[in-house]
């Protein structure tokens, strides 16, 4: 058997680069990276049979319930080359596979010198997994193809052999192909890693220098750090620093992940392992930063770092309002695994105490709101997400929103907001209808190129606010599921935005308050108007909504006052029960939020914000 | 016009919880023989039903302070099925152990089908002096619907009947928003009504309560419950046309010639004590509310045990009291003070004020009374003060 016993396998500290070889999986989920890499575990017998589990190394609930990794992960696999019959180290680097963690896979992708593309052979490459490949090409990583799930049925290979050896540049004969859930090829893959994949290149005796790939808060042992060593030596005798920082940590601990942490002694040039320092804060390990050695720092960081920069806000608000001290713990206690996670406290007239949070996009928001609720057991309204813009004043002066309450009312020079550049790949037969979908939504064609003969990858510039309003939503509903899409931040451009607010019998409710494009104004206007209409239910006065930008009233409806409210009989035998009745409807009252005089039950706000719960659901894929 | 409750009175309520067909609406405590399982005719359940009513009485006797009645009231179920004699024997063991008012208002309900004139004129001699008829409507579709058997045209027979016997109390129930009734409809029946020789009308805007063969109707979607602002309409005209008529309304659903509104009915709005007789019944003595067991069965091996049939209970405490007060007091015109309300309370109503729902020559006065619009929504108002 290739498998090396862990005890005779090369030790940590002690391996000799040359040895050493470090790879990530770019994967879609679902196309089986989870399976691939459990079915590695197993062949490389670093766990043992009866200990094997489903998606070993998805940490949370969540990653495994929506089978996405939020969190990289890394394990060191020992193996012994079929090829040349010499032993080896494989690092394998788990990267998350989503849109709005980009940077958090580009600095997996830097820890490495290849990557396993894998994609499932019934449905071809997704625009995330091409962004990802696209982005390892840069990072000149050398790309392993391989053809997953060749079992199923449904499988194609030649079909997508062709369209995976025209992206990478190789010959379709050239990718693997595999099955994680039967074990088909996955020894050839890691003697393929072994051989194809070069060996780490550092300077052993140059002040030390780890990249920081990831960075995880753990209640008993505080952030455990995950570095990739390129030069130097990192043992646990030394005080470390921070580059980015110049903060001095202790060096509690020093391991690898196999795939439960081993402490060592050390970590050498080319290794990929674990730092424990007792920090308490994943902000105070970055992402992308470099650990060097206090007593022998570097004078040169590693390249890449840069910090999260949170793209979408929204506030989130506890449906209880005395719960709003617990909200506030809850963020605390995320934010110390969650670097990119920012938020402050913020007041809304409608919907009392919260916060403004900001994330990385629409998924990382996703997840943030289900973990509040789930692991803090609290009950929140979101307001609907926007993104951030720069508004300058007639004066000149800049203004940083992001919330649209903080939108100027007076005289705007002009404002600039958040564009992307999007990818959508989906069979050629759907472009127009993706065409139109994007020129709908402000977005100016880059360029079309052909994947194979009936799939077809469609690059557009589109303003970020768009792709948040429901735009994953329809791009969905309009190629029958097939589409997938990718976009990053390249910058920010001057567009004709207006605030549009919502007014119950003349008061702004500012939860309901949204930048949108001019043009796009009198459409969120009706849409609220009679959303509202619907939700809110009549009071004894007549309720008139309207939607207005500045003192213009673009859109109203109105709720009629109720004319009926009272039960008609009330005698002897009926008095107690409707006394409780009334102190039932009592405690109701309080869960109502008043605009002005008018009462909105919670359930509107809910509705109001929520496009609709499909929506948020495709929204996290 | 009402009494004032006083610590010495106790106004009695005398349950029948027998029917002889269970109406498609109703989900009053009564039954039917058939539900009941028994062979026996009415007739034979009425004797033992009233020597039940009578320990209870002597229960009451032996466990209030009170010594004077001012109001007795038979309901139901169909007081009217009970034998003149057998209400007699209720109205004198209760003469018997207390002191009847001179005045004292003596109410039953009456199913017309059930009235014959002998029988109208047993009940006026066993000194029952008022009369409460339950008409619901005129139309025969409407009657259909809500499962009355009566012949619209016994009405005017039985309100002839009542006067010829001695009646100078007669009061007709009406129900409106039935299911296919138009406004048509109901204009026919508020005609039909003060066409008669009466002093009393109760308007009752239907309500389809959980568990009644109306509910699952509607359920079911084989009859459609008109909306609350044509309701609301039924409403004002009934108020416009009863008050054209010389009936002022003294409660929302209620309205009488004046002098001649229901006394017991006033003493439970204004918190009086009284004490329910028969399975089912409440009772109220002094901020104290209990009810007895529901069905007859039990109720009757209770008081054959001599137990009291009481099943459940509770206390209200000062916030509960005013609770209520504010509650069925606001149903009345002028019987509550603007001075018990906090400023907030009084903003509220100001609100009120301003959209009409209130009438403002008793707000001047310092009094709270509804207006046709106000009564209207009279629980939303109720909520906004105790809230």
């Amino acid at each position: 058997m290739p498998a090396i016993p862990l005890a005779k396998a090369p030790q940590p500290s002690q391996t000799n680069p040359a040895q050493i070889r470090n790879f990530c999986i770019i994967a879609h989920i679902d196309h089986g990276k989870s399976t691939l890499a459990d079915r590695m575990l197993g062949i490389t017998e670093v766990v043992e049979k009866r200990n094997m589990r489903a998606q070993y190394l998805d940490r949370m609930d969540i990653e495994r319930e929506r089978g996405i990794t939020i969190k990289s992960q890394a394990v060191r696999l020992p193996w012994r080359s079929g090829i040349d019959g010499q032993e080896y180290i494989l690092n394998m680097i788990d990267t998350p596979g989503h849109v709005d963690f980009t940077y958090e896979v580009s600095r997996s992708l830097a820890a490495c010198e290849g990557a396993v593309l894998l994609v499932d052979c019934a449905q071809g490459i997704e625009a995330q997994t091409l962004a990802n490949l696209y982005l390892a090409m840069e990072n000149n990583l050398t790309i392993i193809p391989v053809l997953n799930k060749i079992d199923l049925p449904a499988a194609q290979p030649e079909k997508f052999a062709k369209e995976l050896a025209k992206l990478i540049g190789c010959e379709p004969e050239d990718c693997l192909r595999v099955s994680g859930k039967t074990g088909d090829g996955v020894e050839e893959l890691l003697d393929q890693i072994v051989k194809q994949i070069p060996a780490p290149i550092g300077d052993p005796e140059a002040p030390a220098r780890a990249l920081i790939f990831d960075s995880v808060y753990d209640s008993y042992r505080g952030v455990v750090t995950y570095v990739r060593v390129v030069d130097g030596h990192l043992s646990t005798r030394d005080q470390i620093q921070m580059f980015s920082t110049g903060v001095r940590h202790e060096m509690l601990e020093v391991g690898v992940i196999s795939p439960e942490p081993v402490a060592s002694k050390g970590l050498g040039v080319g290794e990929v392992g674990y730092l424990i320092t007792g920090v308490k804060d994943v902000r105070q390990s970055r992402v992308g930063d470099t650990v060097t050695n206090y007593q022998r720092p570097t004078t040169k960081a590693l390249a890449g770092y840069k910090d999260p920069r949170p793209m979408v806000f929204s506030g989130l608000f506890p449906l209880d309002g005395a719960e709003y001290p617990m909200l506030r713990e809850a963020l605390d206690k995320l934010q110390l695994n969650d670097a990119a996670l920012v938020f402050e406290p913020e007041n809304s007239a409608a919907l009392g105490f919260g916060f403004r949070c900001g994330f990385l996009g629409l998924l990382h928001m996703e997840i943030v709101r289900e973990r509040l609720e789930r692991e803090a057991g609290l009950a929140l309204i979101s307001t609907a997400p926007n993104v951030v813009y720069k508004v300058t004043d007639d004066a000149g002066k800049e203004l940083i929103v992001t919330n649209p309450s903080e939108f100027p009312d007076g005289k705007i020079m002009k404002v600039e907001e958040p564009i992307v550049r999007a990818t959508v790949l989906a069979p050629s037969e759907f472009i127009g209808g993706i065409m139109e979908l994007c020129q709908q939504r402000r977005g100016t064609l880059l360029g079309m190129d052909y994947l194979s003969e009936d799939r077809v990858e469609i690059r557009y510039t589109l303003p970020l606010a768009e792709i948040v309003f429901d735009f994953f939503d329809q791009l969905k509903s309009r190629t029958r599921g097939y589409a997938s899409l990718d976009y990053e931040p390249i910058g920010e451009a001057e567009g004709d935005l207006v605030k549009v607010d919502i007014l119950l019998q003349g008061e702004k409710v500012d939860a309901f308050s949204a930048i949108v494009h001019r043009d796009k104004a009198y459409t969120y206007g009706v849409m609220m108007t009679t959303k509202l209409r619907e939700l809110i239910p009549r009071q004894q006065f007549e309720i008139p909504i309207q939607a207005a930008v500045g003192a213009r009233i673009i859109a109203r409806e109105s709720i009629r006052a109720i004319r009926k409210d009272v039960l008609a009989k009330c005698y002897g035998g009926d008095i107690s029960r409707k006394r409780k009745l009334l102190e039932k409807q009592k405690e109701g009252k309080k869960r109502m939020k008043m605009v002005g005089r008018v009462e909105v039950p919670q359930e509107a706000f809910i509705a109001a914000l929520t496009t609709d719960d499909e929506k948020s659901k495709e929204a996290k894929k | 016009m009402a009494t004032v409750a006083e610590a010495s009175a106790l106004s009695f309520y005398i349950h029948i919880p027998y029917c002889v067909k269970r109406c498609g609406y109703c989900d009053f405590n009564t039954y039917t023989p058939s539900e009941l399982k028994v062979e026996s005719s009415l007739t034979e359940i009425s004797h033992s039903y009233i020597d039940l009513i009578i320990e209870e009485i002597a229960m009451a006797r032996a466990n209030s302070t009170a010594t004077t009645v001012p109001t007795i009231f038979f309901g139901g179920g169909t007081p009217s099925l009970m034998e003149p004699s057998d209400l007699a024997r209720v109205i004198d063991a209760i003469g018997q152990r207390f002191s009847r008012d001179s005045d004292c208002e003596i109410t039953m309900e009456a199913n017309p089908d059930t009235l014959t004139l002998d029988r109208l004129r047993g009940y006026f001699e066993a000194g029952i002096n008022r009369l409460s008829i339950g008409m619901q409507s005129a139309v025969p579709h409407v009657l259909h619907v809500l499962d009355r058997t009566h012949n619209p045209a016994n009405i005017e027979i039985a309100v002839g009947w009542a006067r010829e016997v001695g009646f100078k109390e007669i009061s007709l129930d009406l129900i409106y928003g039935t299911p296919g009734e138009s406004i048509e409809d109901w204009q026919a029946s508020i005609d039909a009504a003060l066409a008669l020789d009466i002093s009393h009308i109760s308007a009752y805007a239907l309500i389809v309560e959980d568990g009644t063969k109306l509910a699952a109707q509607v359920r079911r979607a084989d009859v459609i419950i008109p909306d609350d602002d044509e309701t609301a309409d039924k409403y004002i005209i009934a108020d416009d046309r009863f008050r054209s008529q010389g009936f002022e309304w003294y409660e929302i659903s209620n309205w009488a010639k004046p002098g001649s509104e229901c006394r017991h009915n006033v003493a439970y709005w204004k918190g009086a004590n009284w004490w329910g007789i028969g399975p089912g019944a409440h009772s109220h003595i002094d901020g104290r509310r209990w009810w007895n067991v529901k069905h007859p069965t039990a109720y009757r091996d209770r008081i054959q045990a001599k137990l009291a049939p009481m099943q459940g209970q509770e206390s209200l405490t000062e916030p509960e009291i005013a609770r209520e007060e504010i509650m069925l007091s606001l149903r009345l015109p002028g019987a509550l003070s603007l001075a018990r309300f906090s400023g907030e309370q009084r903003r509220a109503l100001e609100d009120f004020l301003g959209q009409g729902h209130l009438e403002q020559s008793a707000w001047d006065a310092g009094m709270l009374t509804l207006t046709q619009s106000g009564r209207l929504i009279a629980d939303r108002i109720v909520r906004e003060l105790v809230v």
